[in-house]
């Protein structure tokens, strides 16, 4: 396998690389947010890629002769429900930050740590 | 009836949830609570008689059999940490409705209380469920739901800590997703046990396949940031000081234990029987745990906010746990899986003390609790017995785990290891004898109004552990047998 055959991967580990950057070094909690929904889509893609087979169709019964070589739709299946996860983490971290603003006036994460720290 | 028990155990907590939702009465959602908690309890207890009398038990979901469709497991191990589970979620119920008036907005208990019994599903999920897939979605469900619950603390802190625990448990959750891809990826299935069996078919854990490390330093790193291990804790600390009481109490006991739970079901189960586990990654977890017991121990020391200081006494007491199971021989493994059950009930013990100090003077610093020995004998009994169950005095539960600990340490020739966990019992000594110092013998507060003792709900359930903690310090055969046999289970000896 050469370099080209493993674009998918390649890409799925750049962006959860700088998902995870994101994580880490924005203070930002919205920032941080959207790092780390680029961070879990990156394994989205990851999923996806594992579930391609060369010269495959979409999995569905086609007339004619033969067997027809088919995408295994697991790793799809799968990544729907890790999809609806991350969905209901993003809505329970943008509340969190709603909730966070309104008591503190502030999504820095800097910000409220010397607001927490003068108290 | 009983053949649908399995499933009974996780759909409980699930329907009572929306239940709590929409009966919006606080009176009515609180005996929701508790008859959901109690038949899981009852439910769990017939389950592990049924795992000890006939073996294992296998329940196919919708019929689908083994390797496609969704089965839960229950063998000798997930019946002992569903007990846990559920008996810290019994015990709970009856202690939160007076914890909650106290501590939530009355027109939030609702939400208070589906929240608590999701997070129960979750937990109880991830411990039956035989499908590796399945456990990622019931970790997500369970780490939810303690977002939100923890989210709901009185002190804006508890919004904050909320947050940077869901940054960080949705990392590591993420990490264990991408493990359990990988997973896949190699054996195309994702059924625990066949993929230890297609593994082992394909000779893949012998010939040491790069993809299965990569699989398994994903998998490990994940689930250490869910347990809390040493230098992956930085959420915890937050996390239990600023939640309400009653979530405080039951994560405590329960959360870390479960993922403790699916740490050695990936390494034993699917990756055969510990042999390969002690040469590697239970060399990488030795340090983290000895540092955990011996820095968690030391900072706890300096905390004045007492619920702080036992988040870093959990911490120190997770150490215990993965010190024993890095061993990877049956006593070790034994005394691991033992201290999983008694750390339950003393940390479930001293919170519940925390949370009645909080409901009688409302603050855990340590000035506060000065002459609360006089004000809450019971309270403060029960403290003091917690406090000796950490210790591992003799008589209490905490003795027994520690015992295992050191003498299974000895088996293996690790004298200094053995000395550590020595130390870090002392350790353990100073901190909770500083706030027993503050409550029996010094001055009361002149000021202060008169504040007596927590009321009978909230006694009842604490005094319960503190009998636990005592019994199975006297008389630990029980979780002993059972324990051991979960060991050999893993280990792959006898049974």
């Amino acid at each position: 396998m050469n370099l080209i055959g493993h674009y998918n991967y390649l890409i799925s580990i750049f962006l959860m690389m700088v998902g995870f950057f994101v994580v880490i070094c924005r203070g930002n909690l919205i920032k941080k947010l959207i790092g780390l929904n680029i961070f879990s889509t990156s394994v989205f893609i990851l999923y996806i890629t594992m579930g391609k087979v060369a010269g495959g169709t979409a999995p569905i019964v086609v007339p004619g002769p033969g067997p027809h070589i088919y995408t295994n739709p697991l790793p799809h299946v799968l990544i729907l429900t890790a999809i609806v996860v991350g969905v209901a983490t993003t809505a329970v971290g943008l509340a969190l930050t709603v909730r966070i603003k309104e008591r503190y006036g502030t999504i820095e994460e800097d910000e409220i740590r010397l607001k927490d720290e003068s108290l | 009836m009983n053949a649908h028990l399995p499933v009974l155990q996780v759909i409980l907590p699930l329907l009572g949830a929306p239940l709590c939702m929409l009966t919006r009465s606080a009176r009515l959602n609180w005996l929701i609570t508790i008859a959901v908690s109690w038949s899981g309890f009852v439910i769990s207890l017939l389950l592990a008689q049924q795992v000890w009398v006939n073996g294992p038990i296998t329940y196919n979901m919708g019929g689908w059999v083994a390797p496609w469709g969704i089965t839960y497991h229950i063998d000798a191990l997930n019946a002992f940490v569903l007990i846990i589970v559920t008996m810290i979620a019994a015990l709970v119920a009856p202690y939160a409705r007076r914890s909650i008036q106290k501590e939530i907005d009355r027109h939030r208990q609702a939400v208070f209380y589906a929240l608590l019994l999701l997070c129960q599903a979750g937990l109880l999920g991830i411990v039956i469920t035989g499908d590796a897939f399945n456990m990622y979605v019931f970790l997500e469900l369970s780490s939810l739901s303690s977002y939100a619950l923890i989210a709901m603390g009185k002190r804006r802190r508890g919004l904050t800590a909320a947050f940077q625990y869901l940054i960080m448990g949705t990392i590591g959750a993420t990490f264990i997703l991408i493990g359990i891809g990988l997973l896949y990826n190699l054996t195309g299935t994702l059924n625990i046990l066949d993929l230890a069996e297609q593994l082992n078919k394909h000779h893949l854990i012998a010939t040491g396949n790069r993809t299965l490390i990569t699989a398994f330093a994903f998998l490990t790193v994940g689930l250490s940031l869910k347990l809390a291990l040493f230098p992956l804790h930085l959420w915890l600390p937050n996390a239990y000081s600023y939640a309400p009481s009653v979530v405080t109490i039951f994560l405590a006991a329960t959360a870390t234990k479960v993922a403790v739970y699916m740490l050695l079901r990936f390494c034993f189960t699917i990756l055969g029987h510990g042999a390969l586990f002690q040469m590697t990654l239970g060399k990488i977890i030795l340090l983290p745990s000895l540092c955990a017991i011996f820095i968690g121990s030391i900072v706890a020391i300096f905390q004045y906010d007492i619920k702080r200081m036992l988040a870093y006494s959990s911490i120190a007491q997770i150490g215990y746990m993965t010190l024993g199971i890095t061993m990877a021989t049956p006593l070790g493994l034994t005394a691991g899986i033992l201290h999983l059950f008694n750390h339950a009930l003393m940390k479930g013990l001293l919170f519940m003390t925390m949370g009645a100090v909080i409901y009688r003077v409302d603050s855990v610093y340590l000035s506060d609790f000065r002459g609360l020995g006089k004000r809450m004998p019971w309270t403060m009994a029960a403290f003091v017995i917690g406090g000796l169950s950490l210790m591992g005095v003799p008589l209490t539960a905490g003795f027994i785990s520690k015992w295992y600990l050191v003498k299974s340490a000895l088996e293996c020739g690790w004298w200094p290891v053995a000395g550590l966990i020595l130390i870090g019992s002392l350790l353990a000594v100073i901190y909770v004898w500083r706030v027993v110092e503050t409550a029996y013998f010094n001055p009361d507060h002149e000021l202060e109004q008169r504040s007596c003792e927590a009321p009978l709900s909230l006694l009842l359930p604490m005094w319960i552990l503190v009998i636990a903690n005592i019994y199975f310090g006297i008389n630990s055969d029980l979780p002993l047998s059972m324990a051991a046999r979960a060991a050999n289970l893993l280990l792959g000896v006898g049974v």
